[in-house]
């Protein structure tokens, strides 16, 4: 398993290299890898019924972070998913950008992204799980940013980066706090402790946390609007990422974490509305798009909100109807966007105001598409028939009436957009088109014939494919045994009624949709003003507020920057203090001192306050010697003999070397005004009262027991040495001096690098 | 005792922190002296003061006698870092030594662009 | 060298020369001691370099460099070797890195002698010590005679 996941970045690194060797035909050889990983995620089918297989690897064992792995139904669907379209994407791609002189790169982070993907699928640590769920905002990133010479291209990908990765720093608080509340960072364990969290005080803002982030990366309302941006990439990347992985990853997460989170009224009505209102504005955009990516990323967009609503509904029933809807949109969205893949590479167009009449010269793309459009729109016996009619019913039964009003309004419009995509461009009057169609070669269409065909062999096979994996998956997330009967024949029934009429609906809507689009202009106003304004606007504003930042802290006075940490300092430091005002003691303790303490303390701050004042450099090292010696003696004084030789020794060694350097610069100046001398004599007096009174609280304050006595036991037996300080440094804690010594060596290294520089300009 | 040294450490930070707010480099090189004093000082006080009990064990013995000691472990810390002020301040000396010969002026004002 | 005020007086140079040896001795006997009694190689490495430097005072770079006869920043290196190496003696026999590895060696003169990998690490301690500050010092006394 670690080999199958960590192997893809291997191949990813290679990607390049393997891309010369094969010339033209890179895109089928590469291919080869995902096909394998199909071939071997496919072993795991045999046993998915039985439970969840586990595999383990230590990674950081110190911080409990394992590369553990679950295999169960929901992860063994995406697997497959991710590998088997992956097959077609990856050839698809070698063809589409035959002759890109990216094309290398372009491979390399295609791999990386679908080993991610395949990571954060299986993942069974939140922590690693986070880790992929980056990797695939980062690669996607760089997919979508693939034409990095366009400024929309750079823009889109951005805007992507930003929307999904702030989402992914709420996950990450999200899910610290689900593993401390679970008190694991294993997913199969957590998913046991279901009643526990659902009833911690933590669980609301955990909740949130976690939604945000899989909103976020799923494009639902008010963040759906990355994703027709992310339409910027390269098809085989919007058919891969933006409608069959990535963007899935966050349905995905909703449903992994169904069974710990789901089930409570928070979770049925934030799902349940956000994902409705997701599908219905999702939709609502595709019908009036115009290009033919964007009808796609929009229906994509519709998808997702379904997902979301279903997973929150949680029901059996629900949690069967979103496995299928899933995997139906899964094939049928994947077949659509290479086939919008095929129509921009073979015409030149990407508008479907600009196509019509495809139909004679390639026909096989067109019944390609019809199929896959008829999945789409949910036509009888399609996969998507089967998926729609459990849609109907699970929303029937569980859904508040106004969701189901969208749903059915949301179905109706699909249908439209079917037509659009399964019928507009293909037949009619043919369009003069910038270049002369014809059919495309087999590694564009190998993807759609076979995704489509699936499509409809798995609605005629439907019993047998939820027997095969869509009843474990829909029990993986349910966290019970489901076994609700899919198939493609449910007799005449509510869902059956509701399906004919969406369709004849449906259709209508497509008869009349120069009307449609007339009368509902008014909604641009709203497209002016929503949630991609918003994202705009906060981004004109971080500009500003980190261009006025930069420009008040980094001032490129030192003594500003002084400042600043300071006051930050004592603001911190007082704000505890007087938080923890009443527990604090002051204790004043002045008994027993002898005369020749109060003196050597006296000449010690008169010492420091000459250095501070004097005009004479003789003067101040005088002065700052008479402070090291009186600092010695205290050492003496209070038992630290070792501290007090160190400090005479280093105290004549810092005089020796002032003497050599500091009479080479110049005399002191008067450089400051009486006025700023006194702001800094303030803050240097507060600064100084602080400490002293930090100082005071931590003598009467001890928190904790002290660690002293086990090196005092200690030294004699295992350390052999009676010097306890010695000791402890050259054995109990000589990694701290080996650190220290190469400090040392460091500063030495520095000095004589700049002496050298020095000669080499005076030889100049 | 630890009252007379808290102030006492005070005064010293108060000092370095003066002068490392002057514009002279020269004031700032004897600022950070003072403040590493007065940074020793600190952990030294705060580990609590012991007269006449240094953290050694008499020949023979296995361990100190009425078992009360100083803090040996907070000397082992201020030993290094004495140690380690020295190199740290011998290092700032020679690079203001450099930045004064470039530079011509015992100004930090004069050395806020990096291409001076 | 020439210091800005050089202290060219007989006496100085006389009794340098002659405390030099016993200097050197003296941190010698520091660091071996240290195990037991105040010193250790912090202590006996500034007393070795503030001895040299004593020296540089009353003659000159050349003498000095003469005097101690590797390059200091040679000194540094064979340091953090020698003390890098004393946590390796652990690590192969089973400790962590640094681990403390003591045996006892009959000494003629001296008699019984624990000797361990903390003592070899503090000469490593020594010796670095030894070497910054020469290096620092005679660098900058050098820059000084340039």
């Amino acid at each position: 398993m670690l080999y199958a996941l960590l192997g893809g970045f291997g191949v990813a690194a290679l990607a390049p290299w393997l891309h010369q060797l094969f010339g033209r035909h890179s895109g089928w050889a590469l291919a080869l890898w995902p096909a394998t990983l199909f071939i071997y995620f496919s072993g795991f089918l045999a046993g998915v019924n039985d439970g969840p297989v586990l595999l383990q690897h230590n990674w950081i064992p110190s911080l409990g972070i394992q590369l553990s792995f679950m295999v169960d139904g929901l992860s063994l669907l995406f697997a497959l998913l991710i590998s088997g379209i992956g097959i077609f994407i990856v050839a698809f791609a070698g063809r589409y950008l035959e002759g890109h002189r990216d094309l290398g790169r372009f491979y390399a982070i295609l791999l990386a992204f679908m080993a991610s993907m395949l990571g954060l699928v299986l993942s069974d640590n939140l922590i690693a799980l986070f880790v992929f769920w980056e990797l695939t905002s980062i690669t996607s990133y760089l997919l979508i940013g693939f034409n990095h010479e366009d400024a929309a291209a750079r823009r889109s990908a951005l805007q992507g980066l930003f929307v999904t990765v702030g989402g992914g720093l709420a996950l990450m608080t999200g899910l610290i706090m689900l593993a401390m509340v679970g008190g694991s960072y294993e997913l199969s364990s957590l998913l046991n402790q279901g009643d526990v969290i659902r009833e911690h005080a933590l669980y609301a803002p955990m909740l949130w946390l976690i939604l945000l982030g899989a909103f976020t990366k799923s494009a639902q309302f008010p963040f759906h609007f990355w994703l027709p941006n992310a339409m910027a990439a390269p098809t085989p990347v919007s058919a891969y990422l933006h409608s069959a992985t990535m963007v899935k990853a966050g349905v995905y997460l909703l449903a992994r974490l169904n069974p710990a989170l789901g089930g409570t009224e928070l979770w049925l009505t934030v799902l349940g509305s956000v994902g409705a209102i997701t599908l219905f504005i999702g939709i609502w955009l595709a019908l009036r798009s115009t290009g033919i990516k964007k009808v796609l990323a929009y229906s994509t967009v519709m998808a997702l909100g379904t997902l979301t609503m279903l997973i929150g509904l949680g029901t059996p029933l629900a949690v069967t109807a979103a496995m299928a809807f899933l995997l139906a949109h899964s094939l049928y969205k994947g077949a659509l966007f290479m086939v919008a893949g095929i129509i921009d590479h073979e015409t030149g167009s990407k508008d479907l105001r600009d196509t019509g009449g495809l139909f004679r010269a390639m026909p096989i793309t067109a019944v390609v598409a019809g199929i896959a459009a008829l999945s789409l729109a949910g036509v009888i016996p399609m996969f998507g028939f089967v998926a729609k009619e459990l849609l109907f019913d699970a929303a029937l039964k569980n859904a508040a009436s106004w969701i189901l009003a969208l749903v059915i309004a949301g179905t109706i419009m699909t249908v439209a957009v079917g037509a659009l995509i399964g019928f507009l461009p293909w037949y009619g009057a043919p369009v003069k088109t910038k270049k002369q169609p014809h059919e495309p070669a087999p590694a564009l269409l190998a993807g759609p014939v076979v995704l489509a065909l699936l499509g409809l062999g798995f609605g005629i096979a439907a019993p047998w494919v939820d027997r095969m994996l869509l009843g474990a998956a829909a029990t993986a997330v349910a966290g019970v045994p489901v076994d609700y009967p899919v198939s493609l024949w449910h007799g005449f029934n509510t869902p059956l009624l509701l399906s004919i009429i969406s369709l004849i609906a449906g259709l209508l809507l497509y008869r009349w949709r120069q009307h449609f689009h007339h009368h509902t202009r008014f909604t641009e106003v709203l497209a002016r003003t929503g949630p991609e304004r918003g994202y705009d606007l906060v981004m004109a504003w971080l500009i500003k507020v980190s261009a006025w930042q930069t420009g008040f802290f980094q001032s490129g006075y030192l003594r500003y920057y002084l400042l600043i940490i300071l006051l930050t300092f004592m603001a911190l430091v007082w704000t505890v203090l007087l938080l923890y005002w009443p527990a604090l003691s002051f204790g004043i303790h002045l008994q027993g001192i002898q005369l020749h303490e109060y003196v050597l303390v006296f000449v010690l701050m008169a010492a420091a306050v000459a250095a501070a004042r004097t005009d004479s450099r003789l003067g101040a090292v005088a002065s700052l010697g008479a402070v090291g010696f009186t600092v010695a003696l205290l050492y003496v004084m209070f038992s630290a003999p070792d501290l007090g030789i160190t400090q005479v020794l280093v105290e004549t060694l810092t005089v020796i070397l002032l003497v050599l350097v500091l009479f080479r610069l110049p005399k002191f100046l008067r450089l400051t005004s009486t006025a700023l001398r006194l702001r800094d004599v303030l803050v240097a007096s507060a600064v100084g009262i602080t400490m002293t009174c930090l100082l005071l609280f931590a003598a009467d304050a001890r928190l904790y027991e002290s660690i002293s006595h086990w090196h005092v036991a200690q030294s004699v037996p295992s350390g052999y040495g009676r010097n306890i300080v010695n000791v402890i440094l050259v054995d109990f804690r000589a990694l701290d001096t080996l650190g220290e010594i190469f400090v040392l060596a460091l500063a030495a290294t520095g000095v004589l690098a700049m002496i050298r520089l020095r000669a080499e300009d005076k030889r100049k | 005792m630890s009252t007379l040294l808290a102030t006492a450490v005070g005064v010293l930070y108060a000092t370095a922190i003066y002068l490392i707010l002057r514009r002279s480099i020269v004031k700032l090189v004897i600022g950070l002296v003072l403040l590493s004093n007065a940074a020793n000082l600190l952990i030294f006080t705060s580990s609590g003061l012991t007269r006449y009990a240094p953290p050694l064990i008499p020949e023979g013995a296995s361990a100190v006698v009425d078992g009360i000691v100083a803090d040996p472990l907070a000397q082992a810390l201020i030993l290094t870092a004495i140690v380690i002020g020295f190199g740290v301040l011998a290092f700032a000396v020679v690079l203001i030594h450099r930045a004064y010969e470039v530079v011509k002026a015992d100004d930090m004002d004069q050395m806020k662009d990096t291409d001076t | 060298m020439s210091m800005p005020n050089r202290p060219d007086s007989l006496i100085l140079r006389v009794t340098g020369h002659f405390l030099l040896p016993l200097l050197i001795m003296f941190s010698l006997f520091l660091l071996l001691r240290g195990h037991n009694e105040p010193g250790g190689g912090f202590i006996g490495g500034l007393v070795a370099s503030a001895a040299i430097a004593l020296h540089l005072f009353f003659t000159s770079v050349q003498s000095a460099r003469r005097l101690i006869w590797v390059d200091p920043r040679d000194l540094i290196g064979w340091g953090l070797c020698i003390a890098i190496a004393s946590g390796l003696f652990g690590m192969f026999s089973g400790l962590p890195f640094l681990g403390a590895l003591w045996v006892e060696l009959s000494v003629p003169i001296f008699g019984m002698l624990k000797v361990g990998t903390p003592l070899l690490f503090d000469i490593g301690v020594y010796l670095v010590v030894i070497g910054t500050v020469l290096n620092i010092l005679l660098a900058l006394a050098e820059a000084e005679d340039a």
